[in-house]
């Protein structure tokens, strides 16, 4: 648990510390969906039936497609990793590449399956969706707002990616400095894992 | 993460004032990722939004003082207090002490150069400034100011046609400003420390600051999220929270509150640990029990997080959930109450040196203890539903956020500020603007006690005749405080340009680091870092015993 001081140039590098910051802000992006799964929770306890029948309308195919779509990213980036601590510039940023295709692969699916409510007239507001009981509103109203905002770290990630790519290939990431990149994957794993509990929660529990 | 503009030593022989870096003038300070200038920059934006927060305050008992219409409607006092509650509570004392004071000494009180990520330090500052120009923007525009009250409480929150989104916004991208903030002052706190600064050596400020960013890190996001929702549900009509469309108005409270009490722990901890800081150093004492006042902060910051049920007595809840909330709270009181026995013990037997941050630190004591008492008085079942939603609640608020977070703020500025700029105020007009902000702080707020207890509700415009003489007196007070006030800022900001200089290091005979370096500070605090040997606080027969500080 040594702090690297050098005391001639103050130059400060921690990478415990770094990764330590990066563990505090995952936990704080947990607590921010925390409250939406509170709010999943205690409606799914008071509308059992409606939450059974509106669940019903999500499309199984396309939730699993994605489900194993972002798993293999989480793969490709952790394999990003593993590839610049080894030295292999060049494979980490196809593997780095090859997370954000799948990532972008994820976004087209959803745009396609919101599209496909949207179609039905099932959205917020709609007069399809407030014609149903309020248990089927509230389903819906969760199912965009947590998949959204999953959605939009979707989004985030690809960006932050997007700069580790450019790091990469500029040497500002390296085989011995690459805690940039460590925190993007841990970021990336984050918003798999997230997933990871939405996915049962809309489309499997019916 | 580098700290980029050091190039090399020469940020050690002129203040961090006098520094130049890679950036001068006025980018010299808004690009500086120096802890000490991000201090600056907050303490000069609080400082502002505490002004703005004091004139609409001001206003509010100005409306008051005559039953009906004194000086402005209905629709505006709603807006005024909305607007009292989001500034002083976002923009002032959430941020408060960590951001003006945390930054600037936290890193010298472990011996430090740098908090553990300064260029996310100075980001946090930016999104402060964000959100604080949102709060602003959302009373200019076309629509008018908000006028929830800064609970955002639903239904009202999404009917009402004011701005309520840019003030949520703005409450949200603040949010996000102090778990940035209490992100680095964790990771500070663990990667940082001197050599030798074990944790019990640590002093008892940044004890507090520590268990303060823990609650930061940990309940803000809830905020965060609940705010976004009301949003979504203002925008979309998506219904998670509006009866109408099936939602649950009380699980918003739920959630709102899961944040907002533990938020006042994140206002009132740092003020703690202020006052651990001084009453040793003005007592000539060693400080009576060090590890239960560390540890009590952070029980405090644990328990805290646990009982934000008690401001939804009358909403609509179980029995045995009421019970245990009503218990919760009453266990909070019990680090709390450690704290003031341990500062009243190391007073005992002192040579009490009533310098200005001293009396300030005294009227923190009295006055955080009535509003701590009265809270818990609020704790219990049955006296909750007589005092709830009166003015009772604001006395207690406001006893121990101005009295408490308040006058630590004011402690830690008049204790602090010679080191921080290397000038003196005028000590003998600080000694008088106490008095007079502490005959006007009780004379404004202790007639809420009473006509709340009597059934004044808060937040409303007009008010029966009988409960007219407690308004009046209430009035009064601020007519004496807010003057104070400005007398105080007077005196502080002539002394900036034209107060007595110090050059001497340890002008109040303090332990801590901070009494050990340059006055004003270099741009790196210090020139080797520190060993650390001994505790902080050592006095033996009313004399300060100097630490041993050996240079690397």
């Amino acid at each position: 648990m040594s702090v690297q001081h050098s005391a001639a140039a103050h130059i400060h590098r921690d990478d415990v510390a770094s990764r330590m910051g990066m563990w505090l802000f995952l936990f704080t992006e947990l607590l921010l969906f925390g409250g939406m799964f509170i709010l999943y929770s205690v409606y799914r306890f008071t509308h059992p039936n409606e939450f059974h029948l509106a669940a019903k309308e999500l499309n199984t195919v396309i939730g699993t497609f994605n489900t194993a779509i972002l798993l293999t990213s989480s793969l490709t980036m952790a394999l990003s990793i593993a590839a610049i601590q080894r030295k292999q510039k060049s494979l980490s940023i196809i593997f780095q590449l090859l997370t954000i295709v799948l990532a972008l692969g994820f976004m087209v699916n959803k745009y396609f399956e919101w599209g496909a409510k949207f179609h039905h007239g099932i959205y917020p507001g709609s007069d399809t969706l407030l014609s149903k009981p309020s248990g089927e509103i509230l389903f819906f109203g969760l199912y965009y707002v947590m998949t959204g905002l999953h959605g939009l770290h979707v989004i985030i990630g690809v960006v932050i990616i997007a700069f580790m790519t450019a790091f990469t290939m500029k040497d500002v990431i390296t085989h011995d400095n690459y805690v940039k990149l460590e925190a993007a994957g841990l970021y990336w794993h984050l918003v798999d894992i997230i997933w990871i509990f939405l996915f049962p929660l809309f489309y499997l529990i019916t | 993460m580098s700290n980029e503009n050091i190039l090399s030593n020469n940020g050690n022989d002129v203040s961090y004032l006098e520094y130049k870096g890679k950036h001068t003038g006025i980018w010299g300070w808004l690009l500086s990722t120096d802890h000490k200038r991000i201090g600056l920059l907050y303490l000069i934006s609080l400082t502002i939004f505490l002004i703005v927060g004091v004139v609409f305050g001001f206003l509010m008992r100005l409306e008051l003082l005559t039953p009906g219409r004194t000086i402005m409607d209905p629709q505006t006092y709603n807006s005024i207090f909305t607007l009292h509650g989001v500034i002083m509570i976002f923009l002032f004392v959430v941020p408060g002490l960590p951001a003006v004071f945390g930054n600037f000494f936290l890193p010298i009180l472990i011996g430090a150069r740098d908090v553990a990520f300064p260029r996310l330090n100075l980001l946090s500052w930016y999104l402060y400034a964000i959100g604080g120009i949102l709060a602003i923007i959302s009373i200019l525009i076309p629509g008018g100011p908000a006028d929830t009250g800064w609970t955002f409480y639903i239904p009202y929150s999404v009917r009402t046609n004011t701005n309520v989104i840019p003030a949520l916004f703005a409450a949200f991208i603040l949010g996000f400003s102090s778990i940035l903030t209490g992100l680095n002052f964790v990771t500070t706190v663990h990667r940082m420390r001197a050599p030798g600064m074990e944790w019990f050596k640590m002093p008892l400020s940044v004890w507090s600051l520590y268990a303060t960013a823990w609650v930061q890190v940990l309940a803000t996001p809830i905020i965060g999220i609940t705010l976004l929702l009301v949003g979504i549900e203002r925008i979309f009509g998506v219904g998670l929270f509006d009866p109408a469309l099936g939602g649950d108005p009380v699980l918003y409270q739920h959630l709102f509150w899961i944040y907002s009490h533990p938020a006042v722990y994140i206002m009132i901890l740092p003020a703690m640990g202020v006052v651990s800081e001084i009453i040793p150093v003005f007592a000539h004492r060693t400080i009576f029990g060090y590890k239960f006042i560390a540890m009590s902060s952070i029980a405090i910051a644990l328990f805290g997080s646990l009982v934000w049920a008690h401001h939804m007595f009358t909403a609509g809840m179980s029995d045995t959930g009421q019970l245990i909330f009503s218990l919760l709270t009453m266990i909070v009181a019990i680090p709390s109450a450690i704290k003031v026995f341990n500062w009243v013990a190391t007073l005992y037997k002192g040579s009490i040196d009533l310098q200005p941050p001293m009396l300030y630190v005294l009227a923190f004591i009295f006055q955080f203890s009535i509003g701590g008492l009265t809270g818990v008085m609020q704790g219990v079942l049955s006296v909750d539903i007589q005092v709830h939603d009166t003015s009772f609640i604001v006395a207690h608020f406001h006893y121990v956020m101005f009295g408490g977070t308040g006058f630590g703020f004011f402690a830690a500025l008049h204790y602090w500020f010679p080191k921080m700029f290397g000038k003196m105020y005028n000590i003998n007009l600080a000694k008088k603007v106490f008095w007079a902000l502490f005959v006007g702080f009780n004379t404004l707020y202790f007639p809420m006690f009473i006509m709340g207890w009597l059934g004044m509700p808060r937040r409303y415009y007009d008010y029966l005749p009988e409960y007219q003489i407690y308004h009046v007196i209430s009035t009064i007070g601020s007519w004496i405080l807010v003057p104070a006030l400005f007398l105080m800022f007077g005196n502080l900001i002539y002394a900036l340009f034209k107060g007595a200089k110090v050059t001497e290091k340890n002008i109040w005979g303090g332990e801590t680091l901070e009494w050990q370096i340059a006055t004003p500070p270099v741009h790196e605090n210090f020139i080797d870092i520190p060993v650390v040997t001994e505790s902080p606080y050592q006095y033996k027969d009313n004399e300060l015993v100097l630490q041993t500080q050996e240079a690397k």
